[in-house]
């Protein structure tokens, strides 16, 4: 038998070599010899005919929303015809990345932690030059910054969001805690000692800290209260690991040491931070807009009419609110990119914006003044205004996903007692820092 | 079937294939060419089908390896020859990741071989509502696996799972506790817990498949000479189960080395990276990250290293069979 | 017979408790996807939910626009077909190709069947983004041609090798007495090799409709609209970015578990060959 095996060893690798030469040959042109302009094939188009559109199932915009707003689009410009495509938002970065050499998609919605790496490898277009000026005065800073990468834009801003700070009214007043005392970062903190001392609740705050973007969305928020940077400001070297950001980091840390936060905070995302909330498991929470629809509809919540909703607590320097902003890209491939372009202007627009503010805030500043936009969440919508303002952005560099899967595995590493903070974060450091250049 | 059918030349043929056939067809010694054409033809549409799809993905993948691609579009890139092989395997997030994925799949796979083979004499054994046996153990197989890891993900949930509520009311546990997101170790255990629940009913009808060629009179035979059922289970099922033996265990060493929606669903790789696997470093570098050449190096990796394995597995299996009785 | 009859009971019990670790974590998600929201995150748990709901099979069975359960419907047929497709195909070509590796004698016999293989050893992902543009150039993408195209490379390697380890194991003298009574290899392995070969096929069709049932990651990249969308991606669309109802999750799994387990059923009598009915008693 062995002899056998050996000598049939010998002919598969023969075999399979034979196999792999031809698969070779077929692609061999594909990378080496293929004209390098190939991936800039996108052509400006009529500005007529057909468009493709790639958006994204639930958060923002419902899917009814998006096909209302593009047969109003389609009333108004009867020469385009749009087919809007809807994923969910976890395939959306992978099918983006599938789609480009393919151009199957003129217009693809992007989250704002992709700007630099689409843009920088020509996924979606530089738009800098259609961008009209009078957009970069009226739209709110904070939503500019969503497509921006380098002085460039990339897109146009159209999903805002931001990390808002949730309580429970009802176990506020228990505890005799007053809500003004959680502008903070310490109020927070006493207010949870306060909370737990009087046995109102056993853990008073409850995070998304799961080994996932999210986790990087609530050190974020902490980042930018407590003055850290996840860059020098040229941008060649890491910072996170010093001022700020370990003082983010080690705050986390204190709070789960002092049992303040439910330890299961490190296995939970946003939508477990809502469950846990709206059964009245937790007092405090940082989570997006949506959570204060959900945690009042007595459908799902057991503490409907007992939420609060107030911006960012602040730290010593400031309370910026993390940029949770998605925009929408003409893709570099489109042959139609005129007619994208006359889409995407379209649906971005105030007056569009508006009408479905109900679904997503507007990015637009004046909007915030119209009736109709603030009666939509009477609540919400003021708190909206002054914390859209003010946003910080996670690092905008072409290699941001790499970085952000090393800084989640260490600040997991901290929460989870395997490393002190300050290691975690020089170990993230070091992994990232060849990730810069 | 009416006609007994006569008794089988005990052990029967080698894992992959038979014995050349030439030691038992005597009948047509010359018609060698003839079955080459003929075998030729039989296998066309099957390579076809499969190298069709595969080979030109397969081909730039491979070529993809040798260059430093870091965009999904077709155009110059530069040579690097082996160097996406050497960074790769200099790589320390790749060892933790082959760690994860061995232990996953060594300890997935023999479970589900043992509780399968387990399953398998059930399934054929004479119960009362076979049918509706049956049914029950091809739910887990039925179930979509993102299915199968949110619903364990919901099971073991640590603020509200039903696992945690039970364990607790039984006094089993002194309160509740953390799954998934705490303990690394205790995550990936848990993994294969989900995996081993849903494949264990695979491995178990493709063995039943295999139950079901061997003939009653060997076990009957067997019983006159005074054997148990488990003498009879180690001394006839087992060495005439070989080759199905084998066929499971290579496709569930595939799968298992290949393992990704379930952690995708269930763990996201933590907590603290403590179950990212192979294939989701894979996917980590070669999506998320736009490594498409690290990607690719790593696939050719995972193939060398699963065929390896496989061709250990064949061999281990062939000897046991030539020992067996 | 005492002995018979203990080994009887023993395999009844073992029966019963197999079932009972099977359906556990199924009737828990049964469960979950009858009782309402607030319930399913009760601390303690309360066994007895406050409010029971069909709200999620009704939106399945009969919502309708843009919603949940009409992208769950649809999704439900293209697997369905999908499934059926790939099924018949990868058997087919499986079949042929199993039968020469088991009976013919041919050069690299064993590394054919090992290249086939090899093909099942690669990883989806490093495949993906060249099948796409593969996909893209034959006009083959959100198609359910497509992804029967693409499935059946996946499922037909295993087709191979079930078939022919099932054919090897079957006895030669059948089929040798079939072809001195005048039939051809073709016909011999249709009149004869294919009726002893029920259980080989079942299994072997289980798994092709199984793993297109299953399939994740192709589905998702390749399809983006209800004309080819699978069930697991339907599914995973339930999930998202917020306010997942695991409720919804709970009945989409019960209902795509269903298809399968009842065609299962209807063919199970097909997993007794005619071979060996070595489980009845005798």
């Amino acid at each position: 038998m062995s002899e056998n095996m050996s000598e049939l060893s010998r002919r598969r690798l023969l075999q399979l070599s034979a196999i792999s030469g031809a698969g070779l040959l077929l692609a061999a042109c594909d990378v080496g010899g293929g004209s390098d302009t190939s991936g800039d094939s996108g052509a400006a188009g009529t500005g007529e005919g057909q468009i493709k559109a790639l958006f994204m199932k639930q958060a923002g915009y419902s899917e009814d929303d998006i096909r209302a707003m593009t047969d109003e689009f389609q009333k108004k410009y009867p020469k385009i015809k749009v087919e809007p495509s809807f994923v969910a938002y976890e395939a959306l970065h992978d099918k983006i990345v599938a789609a480009a050499p393919a151009s199957t998609f003129d217009v693809v919605l992007i989250d704002v932690i992709w700007p630099a790496e689409f843009g920088s490898k020509r996924i979606v277009t530089d738009v800098t030059d259609q961008f009209p000026a009078n957009w970069k005065s009226d739209m709110l800073g904070g939503a500019l910054a969503t497509a921006a990468y380098r002085d460039r834009y990339y897109g146009v801003p159209w999903i805002l969001d931001t990390k808002y700070f949730f309580y429970n009214t009802d176990m506020l007043s228990k505890a005799g805690v007053d809500p003004a005392s959680l502008s903070t970062w310490d109020g927070v903190r006493t207010a949870a000692r306060a909370l737990k001392a009087k046995k109102v609740v056993e853990y008073p705050l409850i995070w998304s800290w799961k080994q996932a973007e999210a986790l990087i969305c609530d050190y974020t928020q902490l980042v930018g209260a407590f003055g850290g940077k996840f860059l020098s400001d040229d941008g060649k070297s890491i910072a996170f690991n010093t001022g700020g950001g370990l003082q983010a980091l080690e705050f986390m840390k204190q709070t789960l040491d002092a049992k303040l936060t439910n330890p299961n905070s490190a296995e939970s995302l946003e939508e477990d931070v809502r469950k846990i909330f709206s059964d009245g498991q937790a007092a405090m929470a940082l989570n997006w807009t949506y959570l204060f629809n959900a945690a009042n509809d007595p459908q799902q919540s057991k503490i409907a009419g007992k939420v609060g909703v107030a911006s960012t607590p602040s730290g010593p320097a400031g309370a910026p609110g993390v940029n949770g902003s998605m925009a929408l890209s003409v893709s570099t491939g489109s042959r139609n990119q005129k007619a994208a372009w006359t889409y995407i202007s379209y649906i971005t627009s105030a007056e569009v914006q508006n009408t479905y503010a109900k679904s997503s805030l507007p990015c637009w500043t004046r909007s915030y003044d119209d009736p109709a936009v603030a009666s939509t969440l009477p609540q919400v919508v003021p708190v909206a205004k002054k914390q859209l303002a003010d946003l910080i952005a996670r690092p905008q560099v072409p290699r941001y996903n790499e970085i952000s899967q090393i800084l989640q595995a260490e600040l997991q590493n901290a929460l989870l007692n395997r490393k002190p903070p300050k290691k975690a974060l020089d170990d993230a450091a070091e992994q990232a820092r060849t990730l810069l250049s | 079937m009416t006609a007994a059918p006569p008794a089988r030349p005990a052990p029967t043929p080698p894992a992959t294939g038979p014995a050349p056939p030439a030691r038992r067809w005597p009948l047509r010694r010359h018609a060698a060419g003839g079955q080459i054409r003929l075998a030729l033809l039989l296998l066309l549409p099957a390579a076809l089908v499969v190298f069709g799809v595969v080979l030109y993905p397969a081909g730039r993948a491979l070529v993809i390896s040798f260059y430093d691609v870091d965009s999904p579009f077709p155009g110059r890139y530069p040579f690097v020859g082996l160097r996406n092989y050497t960074d790769i395997l200099a790589d320390r997030r790749l060892w933790t990741a082959v760690g994860h994925t061995a232990y996953f799949t060594v300890v997935s796979t023999a479970l589900e071989l043992v509780l399968g083979l387990g399953l398998a004499q059930l399934l054929a054994a004479p119960l009362r509502l076979r049918w509706l046996f049956r049914a029950i153990v091809i739910l887990p197989w039925a179930l979509p696996t993102i299915v199968n890891g949110a619903m364990w993900r919901w099971i073991l949930n640590a603020q509200y799972g039903v696992a945690n509520a039970l364990l607790t009311e039984l006094h089993l546990q002194d309160g509740y506790r953390s799954w998934l997101g705490e303990d690394p170790f205790l995550a990936l255990n848990m993994v294969v817990v989900a995996d081993v629940w849903k494949n264990t009913s695979l491995v178990a009808f493709f063995l039943l498949a295999g139950l079901q060629t061997i003939p009653r009179g060997l076990h009957e035979a067997a019983r006159v000479d005074g054997a148990g059922p488990i003498r009879s289970f180690l001394r006839i099922t087992l060495p005439l189960l070989v080759p199905n033996i084998a066929l499971v265990l290579v496709l569930r060493t595939i799968e298992a080395f290949k393992v990704f929606d379930i952690v995708y669903v269930m763990t996201g790789g933590g907590p603290a990276s403590g179950t990212q696997t192979i294939t989701f470093f894979t996917y980590l570098q070669a999506f998320s990250a736009q490594r498409f050449s690290s990607g690719a190096s790593l696939a050719y990796l995972t193939v060398t290293a699963i065929l390896l394995l496989a061709l250990v597995y064949l061999r281990l299996l062939r000897q046991s069979e030539l020992r067996s009785p | 017979m005492r002995a018979s009859l203990r080994y009887r009971i023993f395999l009844h019990v073992a029966a019963l408790a197999v079932s009972a670790v099977i359906l556990a974590p199924f009737a828990w998600l049964l469960y979950s996807s009858f009782v309402g929201q607030t319930d399913l995150v009760s601390r303690p748990m309360r066994w007895l939910p406050e409010h029971v709901t069909l709200d999620r099979y009704r939106e399945i069975f009969a919502g309708g626009g843009t919603g949940a359960g009409a992208a769950f419907r649809s999704a439900m047929v293209n697997s369905f077909l999908v499934a059926a497709g790939t099924v018949v195909i990868s058997l087919t070509v499986g079949v042929l190709g199993g039968y020469a590796l088991a009976r013919l004698r041919f050069p690299l016999r064993r590394v054919t069947l090992l290249s086939f293989l090899v093909t099942y050893m690669l990883p989806p992902i490093a495949l993906i983004i060249p099948l796409y543009l593969l996909m893209s150039r034959f006009g083959l993408l959100d198609t359910r041609t497509g992804l029967v195209i693409v499935y059946c490379s996946l499922a037909t390697p295993f087709a191979l090798w079930n078939m022919s380890t099932f054919f090897a194991s079957l006895p030669v003298e059948l089929e040798e007495a079939a072809r001195v009574d005048g039939c051809g290899r073709l016909g011999a392995l249709v009149r004869v090799m294919l009726p002893l070969s029920k259980p080989g096929i079942l299994a072997t069709a289980l798994y092709a409709f199984l793993l297109c049932w299953d399939e994740f990651l192709y589905s998702l990249i390749f399809t983006s609209t209800e004309q080819a969308k699978t069930i697991p991606v339907a599914i995973a669309e339930f999930t998202g970015r917020n306010a997942v109802d695991f409720g919804l999750i709970a009945a989409g799994g019960v209902l795509a578990a269903l298809p399968p387990v009842v065609l299962a059923v209807v063919f199970q009598r097909y997993l007794i060959s005619g071979l060996a009915s070595g489980a009845v008693k005798g």
